[in-house]
């Protein structure tokens, strides 16, 4: 176990920029999502931890120790990969004591090690077949089982449900998490899953274009989203935008947006900025809005374009003005196209952000 | 069947008795006896079967000894051409870097360049390095010969393995050097194998430059063209020589036929 930090890491790749000036800390025994699109950095960044890539400019320290320099072996690190990465040649057995070999460890531990490994990862019964007779379930917990004989200080993990079949990567996801409960080993885990990322991670890094957009827990990293592409990323649906205007009214502050005045929360800090005029943009989740469809005080009007059972609720596609915004409903809403309804939006949930840069106005 | 079928299957047949016919005629006089090769007009099919002609052949002068050469020069050549090719293929394989489309391409400008020509200045300067009539200088030039089909096939093997799994094993505490070794050679070994059994065909073969750069150190096929050339040979020596040129590479083709063609871009289950 240790706690990493990374300090200005920089990556090109000729021209493309694949990280920037990158600044991280991750604690000790910390399970540490990288989450972001394709192309945001993420695995570059993994891989850099990892020490297979080098970087243009910046320090990965592993438990106070610089392992910039260091190869691969010897930065007391293991990776899961994307593909696996299980050898096709080696047995299970073989695979999972790989590393213990190259670190010569005598057969006794090695045995002991991978006895260990293979009843924590359920695949005990599978040490002499070789990863062909495995399905993809299986040889996942190989490179799982072969990455924590290392006992390494920290776990390096690639997308590694990305190829398995949803109900797989459900179960799968779950024992991940069982088992960081149990090793305690600090984990970086990169995906491109929220879902993932929300259940997984003790913290959320959420990336785009090379850079760390917020570090934050999964409820802060959903609840309060420090910019729109967060808020816009997180979340299925993601959250609903709507342009307004910040008025102070009565010696509290309103926001004003498709006809409707909206009361803001008192306790609230007030905004640092608000672009001058007083328009902002003002971020809602989908289940931070109730329909009702009867106009009430503050309401907004809007438009229903299309409503969808999800099971356990309603997914309301509205119209307000030109803008479409998602809204949940209790399952027993009903409403059909093109009716009106109006929208009550919870004050307390609303997150107000710069139009222009898109970021939060408060934190 | 479409007329389309049916033009691709006769085209087959076409170019499957164009090979092959003249290796069953070999093969056929090569068991025939002696005076029924003679004879006039000659029956295609003999009445007996024997091993006299290619006895007589095999207890020939120097044909023994020509055979143990080939092997010597066919093994010197594995070796000397996975050597050079078998690091080049890597690189081709793992690395961009700058020059190596110029790499890729000089491998198959040297494919195109006539050894005819080559033939006279090559002999010159194996009499100056003291190479001609031996062994290692057939196997030099044998060597260049088949370095771009080494090269091609053993990229194409390394190719082939993800570079991910030398990654893992590198993670894992290995140096770069023993995540080859450990992990990809192991892989790519029958691929290996394969290249070098290609090489041993392509030098087992070779006519044109064993012929020149020897005089005494003959290979087989040096041999055999020489008495062939100089009219010396009966006839049962030549379809008996013949018989013992094309069989080893028959077999080794038909063994490895399944590799060759995934090198060759066909996948075959």
């Amino acid at each position: 176990m240790a706690e990493i930090s990374l300090h200005q890491l920089r990556k090109t790749y000729g021209k493309v920029t694949a990280i920037k000036d990158l600044s991280l800390e991750i604690r000790e025994g910390e399970f540490l999502v990288l989450l972001g699109p394709s192309g945001c950095g993420k695995t570059t960044t993994l891989r850099a931890i990892a020490g297979l890539e080098t970087l243009d400019e910046g320090r990965i320290l592993i438990g106070s120790r610089d392992v910039t320099p260091l190869p691969p072996g010897q930065r007391g690190i293991a990776m899961v990969f994307q593909s696996y990465a299980v050898f096709p040649h080696m047995r299970v057995y073989d695979n999972i004591v790989f590393g213990l070999r190259m670190r010569k460890l005598p057969d006794e531990e090695q045995r002991r090690r991978a006895a260990e490994a293979a009843d924590l990862l359920q695949i005990g019964d599978l040490l002499d077949r070789y990863p062909a007779q495995l399905s993809g379930g299986q040889r996942q917990r190989v490179a799982v089982a072969r990455a924590i004989v290392m006992r390494p200080d920290v776990l390096l993990m690639d997308e590694p449900l990305s190829n398995l079949d949803a109900l797989l990567r459900l179960h799968m996801r779950a024992e991940l998490k069982r088992l960081h409960r149990e090793l305690r080993s600090t984990t970086v885990y990169v995906t491109h899953d929220q879902v993932e990322a929300l259940s997984l991670g003790d913290r959320i890094a959420l990336m785009k274009d090379g850079e760390i957009v917020q570090v934050d827990t999964p409820g802060a990293i959903y609840d309060r989203p420090a910019t729109r592409f967060v808020g816009s990323f997180i979340g299925s649906p993601p959250m609903n935008f709507l342009q307004g205007t910040l008025r102070r009214r009565n010696g509290g502050l309103v926001v004003e947006t498709a006809g409707a005045g909206i009361p803001l929360a008192a306790g609230g800090a007030p905004p640092a900025a608000d672009g001058g005029d007083g328009s902002v943009l003002l971020g809602i989740r989908p289940e931070h809005i109730e329909a009702l469809s009867a106009p009430a005080a503050g309401s907004v009007a809007a438009r229903v374009v299309v409503l969808e059972p999800i099971g356990p609720q309603n997914l309301l596609t509205v119209q307000v003005g030109s803008e479409l915004l998602k809204v949940t409903a209790p399952a027993d809403f009903q409403a059909d196209a093109g009716e009106q309804v109006w929208l009550r939006l919870d004050p307390a949930r609303i997150r107000l952000m710069d139009p222009q840069s898109g970021r939060a106005l408060r934190a | 069947m479409t007329l389309r079928r049916l033009g691709l299957y006769s085209a087959s047949l076409v170019i499957a008795a164009w090979v092959l016919l003249p290796i069953l005629l070999i093969t056929l006089a090569a068991f025939t006896p002696r005076e029924a090769l003679y004879t006039w007009p000659r029956q295609i099919w003999p009445d007996r079967f024997t091993l006299e002609t290619i006895l007589f052949f095999a207890r020939s002068d120097g044909v023994l000894r020509s055979v143990w050469n080939s092997v010597l020069v066919a093994v010197l050549t594995i070796a000397l051409s996975l050597l050079i090719s078998a690091p080049t293929g890597y690189t081709l394989a793992r690395y961009r870097f700058r020059g190596r489309d110029a790499v890729q391409l000089s491998i198959l400008a040297v494919k195109m360049f006539p050894a005819t020509v080559l033939s006279i200045p090559l002999a010159v300067a194996f009499i100056g390095w003291g190479l001609y009539d031996t062994l290692l200088g057939v196997a030099i030039v044998h060597t260049a010969l088949s370095i771009p089909f080494v090269t091609a096939i053993v990229a194409s093997v390394f190719v082939g393995i993800p570079f991910e799994l030398e990654e893992a094993a590198m993670t894992l505490g290995a140096s770069r050097l023993r995540a080859f070794l450990r992990v990809t050679l192991p892989m790519a070994l029958p691929g290996l194998a394969a290249a070098a059994i290609y090489t041993f065909v392509l030098s087992w073969n070779e006519v044109f430059a064993a012929t020149i750069l020897t005089l005494n150190n003959r290979t087989l096929p040096a041999l055999i063209i020489n008495a062939v050339a100089s009219a010396t040979a009966p006839l049962h020596y030549r379809f008996a020589g013949g018989f013992f040129m094309v069989m080893p590479a028959l077999v080794i083709l038909f063994l490895i036929r399944r590799y060759l063609l995934t090198l060759w871009g066909v996948t075959v289950r």
